[in-house]
């Protein structure tokens, strides 16, 4: 493995986030040629860094399991195919596994997409739709669920629109206090809930705007991001293809909150730890470039649930900056100054430890990353 | 015994692979089922579900495109090419 050590990137700035104690900050960025670990302390000043891991695969989405104290990787070789990498030690060594991890009917998986650790199992959205588990630490894995009977299924079932294409499980929610409770995201079809571990599913897309026909009246919306408050869990907030919007109700009703904001696309978002009216996102031009709008970076923040935006782009470059951060590609920690993160199509990382006051490039030349996730380990 | 020369990027994935592997199979999935009673998991690597060759992995039988079912004699050789993908 490589190894490459970043030192006092932001030791210029005096830290607001009041972290003395010995906890670990942990940033796993996923990218196109392997995963990285980035790693601080509770001040989340300076940073070194670690990897390529996973043997330089596509990662799509990487993940820490407080539980278990593993990562997961959900990567797909050109080559080899999909697998779900494991590391029990923080990244130092890694395991890989597909057992299991395929459709027994003919459908063809192009690609894992998004892992979800909790409850002592891995769950695992693929492409074409379905979600796979795993009850040993990603040693072996089974088909839980292709959501089939829901409105749209028999369009994405259909092997006219099996990968290459665009349609999978996008990402996966569950909830941290009941183990039956998730939600996952099928591209282009729109929000599912489960109450009963994926026995049955209710579409969650009432409200959401749609600019396009649609063939079913409770599905057919594009559906990029779900972030769930951590203090208020019937809060959510999506980053739709077409508008932000709000759920107060655990996604049974969805209103646009887009007013205020530069564009109405984008992928990235994430919510404050203990606000649940605060929540970031990173709007994108919508056409085929799909990056910052003006190349002017910035995150743009609602400390009133979306009644208001403002810019948060205080140390962000503000010129020629065409950066784009795809779904998972923002996070936030949980201090009491909370830290947000995002990785860029172009391989930048950038962190605040002030609670988005400002920001600071933590790493500079990673491959296009896809994704970003962050652990606070004590 | 034919001789099977692997590719480069399955030898960090499993634990002592090595690049050239003697097999006593008489085809190319046979071949195969020797390796994963070996190495648990390479086919995985090498075939979908099926089974069918990944598509950018090819196999060459004594310098011949070949394919799951292709017969193998004692003194063939075998080539796991990793094909142009990627970048």
């Amino acid at each position: 493995m490589s190894f490459a050590l970043w030192g006092s990137l932001l030791d210029t700035e005096p830290s607001s986030a009041g972290g003395e104690g010995v906890s670990k900050t942990l940033l796993i960025v996923g990218t196109r040629k392997g995963c990285f670990v980035l790693e601080s302390d509770a001040d989340r000043k300076d940073w070194s860094m670690r990897g390529p891991y996973c043997e330089g695969w596509p990662v799509y989405h990487a993940v820490y399991d407080a539980s278990s104290g593993a990562i997961y990787a959900a990567a797909a070789s050109e080559w080899h195919g999909s697998s779900i990498w494991t590391s029990a030690d923080l990244g130092e060594t890694w395991t890989q596994s597909s057992e299991g991890l395929a459709y027994e009917d003919g459908r063809k998986m192009s690609k894992v997409s998004h892992v979800s650790a909790g409850h002592g199992r891995v769950l695992v959205g693929v492409e074409a739709p379905g979600i796979f588990e795993s009850t040993d630490g990603g040693e072996t894995f089974s088909l839980l669920t292709t959501l089939a009977g829901q409105p749209g299924s028999e369009e994405w079932d259909d092997p006219a629109n099996q990968p290459p294409g665009h349609l999978g499980i996008s990402a996966i929610h569950q909830d941290p206090d009941n183990a039956d409770n998730f939600w996952a995201i099928v591209q282009g079809v729109g929000l599912f809930e489960t109450t009963d571990y994926a026995k049955t599913w209710t579409p969650r897309n009432r409200g959401l705007r749609a600019d396009w026909p649609r063939e079913h009246e409770e599905v057919g919306f594009c559906v990029h991001k779900l972030t769930r408050s951590r203090t208020d869990g019937d809060r959510m907030f999506q980053q739709n293809h077409v508008g932000m919007h709000r759920s107060d109700d655990r996604g049974a009703n969805w209103r646009e909150i887009t007013e205020g904001l530069p564009t109405e696309f984008g992928f990235a978002a994430a919510v404050h730890p203990h606000d649940r009216d605060t929540f970031h996102v990173i709007p994108l031009d919508p056409g085929h470039g799909r990056t910052m709008p003006d190349g002017k970076a910035a995150v743009w923040r609602t400390t009133d649930a979306g009644s208001t935006w403002a810019r948060a782009d205080n140390g962000l470059p503000q010129e020629d900056a065409f950066l784009g951060v795809l779904r998972e590609g923002m996070a936030g920690d949980t201090y009491d100054v909370p830290g947000y993160y995002f990785g860029t199509s172009t391989g930048q990382v950038f962190a605040s430890n002030d609670d988005a006051a400002s920001w600071r490039e933590i790493a500079s030349y990673l491959p296009a990353i896809s994704s970003v996730e962050v652990a606070v380990i004590d | 015994m034919a001789d099977l020369h692997l590719p480069r990027t399955l030898m960090p994935l499993f634990p002592d692979l090595p690049r050239v592997v003697e097999i006593d199979a008489t085809t190319v999935n046979e071949a195969i089922d020797v390796l994963e009673a070996r190495w648990p998991g390479v086919r995985d690597r090498l075939c979908e579900p099926g089974p069918e060759i990944r598509r950018h992995i090819h196999f060459y039988v004594d310098k011949e495109r070949a394919a799951l079912d292709t017969p193998l004699a004692p003194s063939s050789r075998v080539d796991v090419i990793a094909a142009i993908s990627g970048g």
